[in-house]
Formats: C-alpha cells, structure tokens, sequence
C-alpha cells in the first residue's frame, strides 16, 4: 500500500500587512525588509476568524480538485503551531467546520516550520497501514496572532495562511517516495513562544512581560537553517536516489530569501527549479509548503511525472524534507 | 600568515563578490566592501567551513575589517593546533 496526492489546496486571509503598514508600527524601512528578507508583504487573518478558518478553507479547495466529499475523508492531520485554542484540536474544528457527518479521527500535530513534512510522514503511514483510505492533510497557521508588533526582527517576517493535500491509499508506488526528520532541541532556545501554556501559564505578569510572543535569535536560526536545509536536501536524495540535476522543483520553507538563496547557491540550484511566493506571503511556518505546492499545481508548473524535494527548518530545532514524485493532471487551461 | 590571508582573501572574494583590488588588509566589511548583517552572517559560515573552528557572536562583533578577521583566524587556528 501506498499514498498518492489526489488533490491540493489553500488559503490566504485577504487583508495584507505591507512593508509600509510596518514602517508606521516598528522603526524599519520597506527597503530593510526587502534586502534582508524578500518578502513585501504577508496576509493578516481578520477578527474573529482563526487557524481552523483558513485550514477549512484549504481543506474545501483540495477535496474540491480530488473530487471528494468531506464525508469520503477518513482522518484529518493538522500541522499547525498556532492552533485555535489549546483544545478542541485545529483539526476537530476543521472536521467540523466541513461538515463533516462521520465520527472520524481528527488531531493536530507540531513541528513548528517542519510540521507540514512531519504531518505528511504520519498521514503516509496511516495510508500505507491499510487502516485509513483517504486524509486531509493540513498546514495552517495564524502567525500573526503571536507576533509582537513592538519586535522589529519578529515583525516583518511572518503572515497567515494555510495549505491542504488530499492523500489517497493506492496499490502502486504512491507519490511520497522518502521522508527525513530531525529535531535538535539543544538549540530550542532559538526560536520559542514561552508564555500561555503549561510552563508559563496566562497571568497578568506574564503579559506584561510579553512571553505569549514569538521570540527568537535572527542571526543564529539563519545560520542553522541554511545548514540544516543543505544537509536533508543531501541526505533525502540519498535516500531516493536522486542525482541532484534529477530534481525537477525544490520547494523549501519560505522563510527568508536569502536563506533561499545560500541554500540554493550551496546545492547548485538554478533560480527555474525554486518556485518562491515569500514576497507575498511571508514565513507561514507550516502553511508555507502546501500552500506553494497548491499554489505551483494550480498554475501548471508541476507536471505529472515531475521530482519534487521538499525541504524545511523550524522552531524545535526542527527539520524536515522529502522527496515526491507528483502524479497530479495539468489543471484545465483557464479560459480567459 | 601570507597563507592565510589568502585563504581569508579568496572567501571575502567568493561570498561578498568583490574585486581583488578591494582585498585590502584595512577594508572595512560593511562600508568598504558593501556587506550587510546577513552577508557578515554567511561569511563567518564559510570561515567556519574553511577552518573548522566555531566563531562565538561576541567574537563576530570584533571582526570589523580583513584584518580583524585574519589575526582572529590566526589566533584561533594557532590555538587549534
Ligand atoms: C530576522 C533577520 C532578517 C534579521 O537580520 P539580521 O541581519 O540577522 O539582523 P540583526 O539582528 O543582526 O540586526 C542587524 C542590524 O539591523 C537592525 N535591524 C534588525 N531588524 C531590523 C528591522 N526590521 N528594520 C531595520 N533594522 C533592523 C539591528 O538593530 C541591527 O542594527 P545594529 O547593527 O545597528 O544594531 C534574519 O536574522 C533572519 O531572517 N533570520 C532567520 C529567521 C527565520 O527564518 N526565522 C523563522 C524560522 S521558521
């Protein structure tokens, strides 16, 4: 048994935080932003609507390629740092929120940037258990809702959003072909949003300490990612059996542009094989993946047959990657 | 040290994309050599490949010019061996 992809999806909240809405909140400069990063501008979820919204969203629009009925979807993972609230899960929400009649399983999962890859590790072996048809696999954040806008090196970099795979048990090879994951959490300290949970529970102190924010060590994730990226990228190709030119597409964590490009500088990767929409989007942590895979199926630059590496870092120290071989359809031209 | 100034020379070269004629022992990374902050960050990466020894961020605030990172290299690849 195997699982094969059958259908992708995702979702953007439509209002948009620009480098200019930050230059009136933090003291940066779109020009700051732009060099150090890429990115332009991310999406803001509007209030009242939550991780769960957008994951729903994304979830509707794979099952809507892969012709399916939410009522034909067996489990739902969600890959998600950022879930609605501590319980109900992301993912019982999402059950809900399509409708869903069955009593099927539902949770969430966290890897931080890395969850989407961890998230398609476990859904590929519940598939390949024979237990489970088809899932919904999910990456969707609300980033936003734990940035503090008084951090000019937390601020400019992440947005909301959310991306979906509707994966399907199938006799032949199956698309996911070889997964690696790796955590360090010697480095934990790099990237953590301390308050709010059991450690450090929701007090008036601990707001006014601002510990409900993301905090994190700019200089020192760079440099780990940019290691960390090379390294899976080597070892999963190593794993499949792909000569590196063999690759046709490496989507990576769009976290930074200029992690893409040392990254890509160190690989020998040439600007036409890493599709990018960080400058639209910022850092979605685990929404970032799936929502440049919907995002490259639904504009026509994957076709079937193509080699597909993807690859991600992340708070935990997290890292992921894995290597697909994409069996979707062209979509139908749009007639315009 | 003429050695390792090439060596230092030829990663300033290849990272921050400078002429030779820039690789002057008083150049100064940020304004001379038209690095910013994350470039710094992928230097000290590739000095750390090349040499195999870990540069603390105390120590990267200190390497301001070609010199300040040759006599640190010196220093750390010396006390390496
Ligand atoms: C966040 C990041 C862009 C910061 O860049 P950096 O070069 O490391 O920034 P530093 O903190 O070293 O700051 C360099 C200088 O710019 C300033 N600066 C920092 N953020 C700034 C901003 N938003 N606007 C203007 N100036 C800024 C600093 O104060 C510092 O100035 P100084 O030298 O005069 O003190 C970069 O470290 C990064 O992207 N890291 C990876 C983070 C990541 O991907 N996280 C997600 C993991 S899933």
């Amino acid at each position: 048994m195997s699982a094969v992809i059958r259908g992708t999806g995702s979702s953007l909240p439509e209002s948009k935080l620009t480098n200019a809405d930050l230059e009136r909140m933090v003291d940066t400069s779109d020009e700051w932003i732009v060099v150090r990063t890429g990115i332009h501008e991310r999406r803001i979820l509007k209030a009242g609507e939550a991780t769960s919204d957008l994951a729903a969203r994304a979830g509707r629009g794979a099952l809507e390629m892969a012709a399916l009925d939410p009522d034909e979807i067996d489990v739902i993972v969600v890959a998600t740092t950022t879930p609605d609230m501590h319980t109900p899960s992301t993912a019982n929400l999402v059950q809900r929120k399509l409708n869903i009649k069955r009593p099927i399983a539902s949770f969430d999962l966290n890897a931080a940037c890395s969850g989407f890859v961890y998230g398609l590790e476990v859904t590929n072996a519940l598939l390949v258990s024979g237990r489970y048809k088809r899932a919904l696999l999910v990456g969707a954040e609300a980033m936003t809702r734990f940035v503090d806008y008084q951090d000019r090196q937390v601020s400019i970099l992440f947005g909301d959003g959310a991306g979906a795979l509707v994966l399907e048990a199938d006799e032949g090879h199956g698309d996911v072909l070889a997964i690696t994951l790796k955590a360090d959490p010697s480095v934990g300290d790099l990237i953590s949003i301390p308050g709010g949970a059991a450690a450090l529970p929701a007090s008036p102190y601990m707001l006014t300490q601002r510990q409900q924010y993301l905090r994190m060590d700019g200089r020192q994730v760079f440099k780990l990612a940019v290691q960390a990226l090379e390294q899976v990228t080597h070892d999963t190709l190593k794993d499949v059996g792909w000569p590196i030119e063999e690759v046709d597409h490496f989507v990576l964590h769009q976290a930074n542009r200029r992690i893409l490009k040392a990254v890509a500088e160190r690989l020998g990767i040439p600007d036409e094989k890493l599709p990018t929409n960080l400058a639209r989007t910022g850092n979605t942590a685990a929404a970032s993946i799936p929502i440049l895979l919907d995002e490259c199926q639904r504009a026509a630059r994957f076709r079937p047959g193509d080699q597909i590496l993807c690859a991600t870092f992340g708070a935990g120290m997290t890292w992921a990657a894995c290597a697909l071989r994409w069996s979707l359809e062209l979509p139908p031209p749009v007639s315009v | 040290m003429e050695a390792l100034t090439q060596r230092v020379n030829a990663i300033i070269k290849d990272q921050l994309g400078v002429e030779q004629a820039n690789l002057v022992p008083e150049a100064n990374l940020l304004d001379d050599l038209g690095a910013d902050s994350l470039d710094v960050v992928e230097l000290v990466m590739a000095l750390e490949e090349e040499f195999g020894v870990e540069v603390p961020d105390e120590d990267v605030e200190t390497m301001r010019t070609i010199n300040d990172i040759v006599q640190y290299m010196g220093s750390r690849v010396d006390s390496a061996q």
